[in-house]
């Protein structure tokens, strides 16, 4: 299982990376692995207000659906639309595939997120 | 948490695992899809040790296993397998499972693993017959080798011509040198057989299956779940609970009104003369998305039900599900929409068979 180190992680399992001032937001490696083959994803819009901690995105796999929810709160500038027909692009490879691109609204809310050590321990208890 | 013999064969296929019915099972082994399309194409091998095995005996047995159960027990011979509900007074259910004959005076009911402690005690209550009733789930292994290859791969474990095996009968039969009770059933809408035996017997088959087969693969909960889905096999909690009768959830063929007297059946037969007020439908998505047991159904503004299990159906590649409905919002062809975290998707009534049966 892969936990990069340049991410920041939530206890719900996705991850952030920042990148001028835009945040990108994925699901985790662990988290694909748990869902299972993922079928459908429904996907904000662009200029969706998302707030840190607040769901804004929903991953179906074959089992069950999850929610995805905002690490930091922004607006959304750009979704990954690629996932709307190849859904399992969040198996292949969760990192490259990120869901959407935000503006950040507050930098000081990555402070409230776990590095990949310790998302890394989380994940093994 | 509670084990089944295989428990470590499980572990050393690296099946992602989880709790069911107070056991540890296998989830999936490989993919979920891959497994269900294994089942469907190829064959596929359950460890369904987790089923409750009780067996009734005793001179009035017939009687009273008659009497606790909605189908006709009277009219089976010996060796045959029989579905069927088990009710309350009022006509919900206590449990769906196979009656398997024996003979006049011994029988097994094959229930589910969720159920087995509840079902025993419920027997042993309407026990006012010359019968005792036993609980013998933990003697027992269960697995279930399912799919079109099922009978060709188990033949090369046993001088039984398995072709004797008709659909829905069984025989204590050799297979890879041990003893089995082996059955024509499943819970796939495939063809196959299922097979009882002593722990040690049940692990070492299970095991040979997986290592001499390539076309055969170990299938976990996931996939059992979709399969019977596709067919339109109820799961108990889901299409019948003690709050679903059979009639509701359209098993009506598994339920003999005719017969004499069987517990709940004044309540079902006075269900069916007042006419049903609401029925297990099947449901068609027809915008995006995936509804799931849970999800509310509605005409128009009005909530008419909920659904009871929805997939994306991996035999089909569509999004359906069974849902409860009132009438008359039940017939086929009626658009409804099902709310789906905080939209509306619309779906369509149909047939709730989503795959054809392919059972011999």
């Amino acid at each position: 299982m892969k936990f990069p180190k340049n991410l920041y992680y939530t206890e719900t399992h996705e991850w952030v990376k920042v990148e001028k001032g835009y945040a990108y937001i994925g699901i985790t490696d662990y988290a694909q692995d748990a869902l299972g083959e993922i079928v459908f994803i429904e996907l904000p819009e662009e200029s969706d207000e998302l707030s840190q901690g607040e769901e804004f995105a929903a991953i179906e796999s074959v089992k069950a659906a999850s929610d995805v929810m905002a690490p930091v709160s922004g607006v959304v500038v750009s979704v990954n639309e690629d996932l709307e027909d190849s859904p399992e692009l969040l198996n292949e490879d969760p990192y490259e595939n990120w869901i959407v691109k935000i503006e950040l609204d507050d930098e000081s809310e990555l402070d409230s997120l776990m590095s990949a050590e310790e998302y890394e321990n989380m994940s093994k208890e | 948490m509670k084990k089944t013999a295989l428990h470590g064969e499980h572990i050393r296929l690296g099946a992602k695992m989880t709790e069911y019915a107070g056991f540890d099972m296998p989830v999936s082994y490989s993919s979920l899809k891959e497994e269900h399309h294994a089942v469907r194409k190829q064959a596929g091998v359950f460890d369904v040790s987790h089923m409750g095995e009780i067996v009734v005996l005793g001179k009035e047995a017939t009687d009273f296993v008659d009497y606790i159960f909605t189908n006709n027990v009277r009219k089976m011979t010996a060796k045959q397998i029989l579905y069927g509900f088990m009710c309350y007074e009022d006509g919900g259910v206590v449990d769906d499972f196979l009656v398997y004959k024996h003979n006049d005076q011994h029988y097994l009911l094959v229930v589910n693993a969720a159920n087995t402690d509840k079902d025993f005690a419920w027997l042993q209550k309407q026990n006012t017959f010359d019968a005792t009733v036993l609980n013998k789930t933990e003697e027992y292994s269960e697995i279930a080798l399912q799919g079109p290859k099922a009978e060709e791969i188990l033949q090369r474990y046993t001088e039984t011509n398995l072709k004797d095996i008709r659909f829905f009968t069984f025989d204590e039969i050799v297979v890879n040198g041990e003893e089995f009770l082996v059955s024509r059933t499943g819970y796939t809408g495939e063809d196959g057989f299922e097979i009882y035996g002593d722990h040690e017997a049940v692990r070492a088959l299970f095991t040979r299956l997986l290592e001499e087969n390539d076309a055969l693969l170990p299938c976990g909960l996931g996939c059992r779940d979709t399969l019977r889905f596709e067919v339109a096999l109820p799961l108990y909690g889901h299409e019948i609970s003690k709050d679903i009768t059979p009639l509701e959830a359209g098993y009506g063929f598994a339920v003999d009104l005719d017969k004499e007297d069987f517990l709940g059946k004044d309540a079902l037969v006075e269900q069916k003369s007042e006419g049903l007020k609401r029925r297990v439908v099947g449901l068609e998505l027809i915008d995006k998305g995936i509804i799931r047991e849970g999800y509310e159904v509605f005409a128009g503004e009005a909530k008419v039900g909920h659904v009871t299990s929805g997939y994306l159906a991996p035999s089909l590649g569509k999004a359906v599900a069974m849902a409860l409905v009132e009438k008359p919002h039940t017939k086929k062809g009626a658009e409804l929409s099902v709310k789906v975290r905080k939209r509306f998707v619309r779906a369509k009534v149909r047939n709730k068979q989503f795959y054809d049966k392919r059972q011999k």
